[in-house]
C-alpha cells in the first residue's frame, strides 16, 4: 500500500527548508529569525519521517526527529531568554540595530 | 482521498511558511507559523508517524509557539502614549534587511537556487527504498521500546539537556542576571 508518493514528502521538506532559510536571511526581527530556524527544523523532520516509514522495525528516522524536536524546544527557550536580555540592554529586537561593536 | 488530504496539508504548511516570509507583522507571522506546524503534523500522520504528530502538536504548538508569542509580546516597544488606539491592530513590525531591494535579491537568489538544486536532485533520484510497500501501524510501541533499549543514552541526555535549558533560560531571563551584569560593568 503506497498511499502517497514519498518523493512529494521530500519536495515539501525541501520547500520548507528553503523558505525557512529565506526567512532567516531576510528578516531583521530576532524572533522572526527564530521562526525561520523552526521552519528549517520542520523541513528536516518531514524528510526524516518520510524515509522512516519504510523502517517500521527500528524507526531510526522518527527517533532522530523526536530528538530534533527536543533540542529545538530547548534551543528556542534559551534563545528567547537571550533575546529578552538583549532587549532589556539595547531596547530593540531588530538585528541590524545591534551594531555596538561597529561603532 | 488520502492524496487529497496530503495536498491539503502540504498546501497548508507551505502557504503558512510563505506567509511567514511575506508578512511584516511579527504577531501575524507567529500565527502563520501555527498553520505551518499544524500542516506538518498532518503530514506526519500521512507518513504513518502518529506519535510524532501528537508530539509535534504538543511540543511545537503547545510549547515553542507559546514561547515565541511571549517573546513577541515582551520585546514589544510600546507605542507613544496618546497614539494608542484600541481600534488599531497590534502592529509589531519586522523590517527586512537592507530594505532597498538588494536583500530580497540576495535571499531569493540563494534560497531559489538551493530549492532548484534540491528539486532537481529529488526529481532525478531513484531511491530503491521508496519503491517498497509500507503499512499502516501504530508506532507508539516501537518508539517506546526503542527509547528504552537502543536510544536509552540519547534519551537520558535529552533529559539532562532539558534540565540545563530550563535552568539556563530561567537564569538568563531573570532580572537578577541584569543586576549582576551591571555590577561587573
Amino acid at each position: 500500500m503506497q498511499p502517497v508518493d514519498s518523493h512529494l514528502f521530500l519536495i515539501v521538506g525541501a520547500a520548507l527548508f528553503s523558505i525557512g532559510l529565506a526567512v532567516v536571511l531576510l528578516k531583521r526581527h530576532v524572533i522572526v529569525v527564530l521562526m525561520g530556524i523552526e521552519l528549517m527544523l520542520n523541513g528536516v523532520n518531514v524528510n526524516l519521517v518520510a524515509f522512516s516509514q519504510y523502517d517500521p522495525d527500528r524507526l531510526q528516522g522518527q527517533m532522530l526527529a523526536l530528538f530534533v524536536m527536543v533540542v529545538a524546544a530547548a534551543e528556542s527557550a534559551v534563545a528567547l531568554a537571550i533575546v529578552l536580555q538583549v532587549y532589556r540592554h539595547f531596547r530593540t529586537a531588530q538585528l541590524d540595530e545591534l551594531n555596538e561593536l561597529k561603532q | 482521498m488520502i492524496q487529497l488530504a496530503f495536498y491539503a496539508f502540504a498546501g497548508l504548511s507551505l502557504m503558512g511558511a510563505l506567509a511567514v516570509l511575506f508578512t511584516r507583522n511579527v504577531l501575524y507571522a507567529a500565527f502563520f507559523l501555527l498553520l505551518t506546524l499544524l500542516g506538518v503534523a498532518g503530514l506526519f500522520v500521512l507518513a504513518s508517524a502518529d506519535f510524532l504528530a501528537i508530539a509535534q502538536i504538543m511540543i511545537y504548538v503547545g510549547g515553542v509557539l507559546v514561547l515565541v508569542i511571549f517573546g513577541v509580546m515582551l520585546t514589544h516597544k510600546p507605542e507613544p502614549p496618546g497614539d494608542s488606539n484600541s481600534q488599531q491592530p497590534n502592529r509589531i513590525v519586522s523590517q527586512n534587511r537592507s530594505g532597498n531591494g538588494s536583500g530580497w535579491i540576495l535571499a531569493v537568489f540563494v534560497t531559489g537556487s538551493l530549492f532548484a538544486a534540491l528539486f532537481t536532485l529529488l526529481a532525478r533520484a531513484n531511491f530503491v527504498l521508496l519503491t517498497q510497500p509500507v503499512g499502516w501501524q501504530s508506532t507508539v510501541n516501537t518508539i517506546g521500546k526503542q527509547l528504552m533499549t537502543e536510544y536509552v543514552v540519547p534519551f537520558e541526555l535529552a533529559g539532562i539537556l532539558l534540565l540545563a535549558a530550563l535552568v539556563g533560560a530561567t537564569y538568563l531571563a531573570s532580572p537578577l542576571a541584569k543586576s549582576s551584569r551591571n555590577a561587573t560593568r
